[in-house]
């Protein structure tokens, strides 16, 4: 077998074309995501059923199922639906990179919601009642002394799941958007030299990896100095 | 000699957690500057009655009457009932992601909407009062355990409580770091602040209390002044505790 190196020169800037696309979809996933998840693991908490059992159901569906599989049903069988196809909604998904972004959105809410939650009930309970005891009402106690705390311990799952849906945004690539693997995989299919060009694609997630990991890190030895 | 309402009374209260009696019928009034020391054995119900008395534990039949509130299911009335009463813990709970003089500012500039300014004038005299402003910048966890409960008690005199209550605050700290606990609680208690500590130092409890109140199996069994307690024990089971922890 022989090794192209000029092929991955060649190809780089439409690799970094599909990477600025990779990115766009990664970061409006990823903060959507996180603050939907916000939301949702305030009524998750909840002691009002009605508000808990529902995200618990949606929890439970985004995941339970794969991602590629809810990409589909909504970039391919949300269509089918009379409502969306004529009403106002169908300018957002008749596009592929809307359907990326929600899919996954939906999914890093599901995911980041139980990881918060992990995170809340790490809490050593002993604080809240110390906020409590100072006439503190639930919701101070909750933004000064719980919601910190629990951010601190829910880092490192959280940069579990950044990383996760880094990987998870190649799958944008089936419903035909050109991020770094949809690139890779057209040139691929002009060129017939897979193992250059999927190999640079690898290493540019590697690359993009390795920052998420480095200032996940940089933050946790930031914010724990001394808070135990 | 005309009489004010006690400021905490507890009349026929009971406490059960699941089937277990907690608290059987307990009666106490705590009159203003009174302090009142709490012991006996593991599991005789003395930090659920303290806990009782500031809502974190709800008790299940009775009155308890704080500062003129009677102590209701409704968080409002317990978050009014907290403003005045300080506690201290066991295990400090000083919060881990804030600086010591952040500890004692937050429910300052939360509760009493103080401004940062006033807030840390407070914080600043207390921490003097107790002896660690050098300490004011510091994380909890840098300082020994000690440190850290004095910490604890300014931060619950920040709020110019008119009862303190102590939940065995010396029992998790290191034989050497105990006296300088009590130094602190008995200097307030010399300040006429009204207080009841469970604690087993029964060192403080003779030379601080004006009543000491035993407890076994969720219910008084009795309470004197500290001259009789110690000498003239009514009954077995307060003997039998106190030869128990004075024999060693």
């Amino acid at each position: 077998m022989t090794f192209d190196g000029s092929l991955i020169i060649d190809s780089l800037p439409r690799l970094m074309d599909g990477l600025w696309i990779t990115l766009r979809l990664y970061v409006l996933a990823l903060t959507c995501g996180t603050t939907l998840a916000i939301a949702l693991v305030l009524m998750r908490i909840s002691s009002k059923k009605y508000l808990s059992w529902p995200v618990m159901g949606y929890i439970y569906f985004f995941r339970g199922t794969p991602i590629l599989v809810q990409l589909f049903i909504i970039y391919y069988g949300l269509p089918q639906l009379e409502f969306i196809r004529t009403g106002p909604l169908w300018t957002f998904f008749r596009e592929p990179f809307f359907c990326a972004w929600f899919a996954l959105t939906l999914n890093v809410a599901a995911y980041t919601a139980e990881i918060f939650r992990g995170g809340i009930l790490g809490v050593n309970s002993g604080l809240v009642e110390a906020s409590k005891a100072l006439g503190m009402t639930y919701t101070q106690t909750f933004r000064k002394v719980t919601a910190p705390i629990a951010f601190k311990l829910s880092l490192p799952a959280y940069s579990n799941e950044m990383i996760s849906v880094l990987k998870a945004t190649a799958l944008a690539s089936t419903v035909t958007i050109f991020d770094v693997t949809g690139v890779a995989r057209k040139i691929v299919a002009e060129t017939f030299a897979p193992y250059e060009i999927f190999l640079s694609a690898a290493i540019i997630y590697l690359v993009l990896a390795w920052v998420i990991q480095n200032g996940v890190r940089h933050l946790e030895r930031r914010i724990s100095r001394y808070a135990n | 000699m005309p009489s004010k309402p006690p400021i905490i009374s507890l009349k026929s209260v009971h406490k059960y957690f699941g089937t277990y009696h907690a608290l059987r019928n307990i009666n106490l009034d705590v009159e203003e500057g009174q302090k009142i020391v709490v012991c006996g054995p593991s599991g005789s119900g003395k930090s659920t009655m303290i806990r009782c008395v500031n809502g974190l534990e709800q008790h299940d039949e009775g009155d308890i009457t704080v500062n003129g509130h009677m102590m209701t299911t409704d968080e409002k009335t317990g978050n009014l009932i907290r403003q005045e009463v300080g506690m201290v813990f066991q295990s400090f709970n000083l919060f881990p992601h804030m600086k010591v003089i952040e500890n004692l500012m937050m429910a300052q500039r939360m509760v009493r909407k103080k401004t940062k300014a006033e807030a840390r004038d407070t914080g600043m005299k207390l921490l003097e009062r107790v002896g660690i402003s050098a300490q004011a910048d510091k994380f909890p966890g840098q300082l020994s355990g000690g440190q850290q409960q004095r910490v604890a008690i300014a931060r619950a005199l920040c709020m110019n409580p008119k009862v303190m209550l102590f939940d065995e605050p010396t029992s998790a700290l290191d034989p050497e770091m105990i006296s300088e606990v009590l130094e602190v609680m008995t200097e307030l208690a010399r300040e006429g602040m009204t207080m009841i500590c469970v604690t087993h130092e029964m060192g403080f409890a003779r030379s601080v209390a004006d009543r000491i109140v035993f407890m076994d199996e969720g219910e008084i069994v009795e309470a004197g002044e500290p001259e009789t307690f110690f000498a003239n024990p009514e009954h077995n089971r307060t003997r039998k505790f106190l030869d128990q922890i004075i024999s060693h």
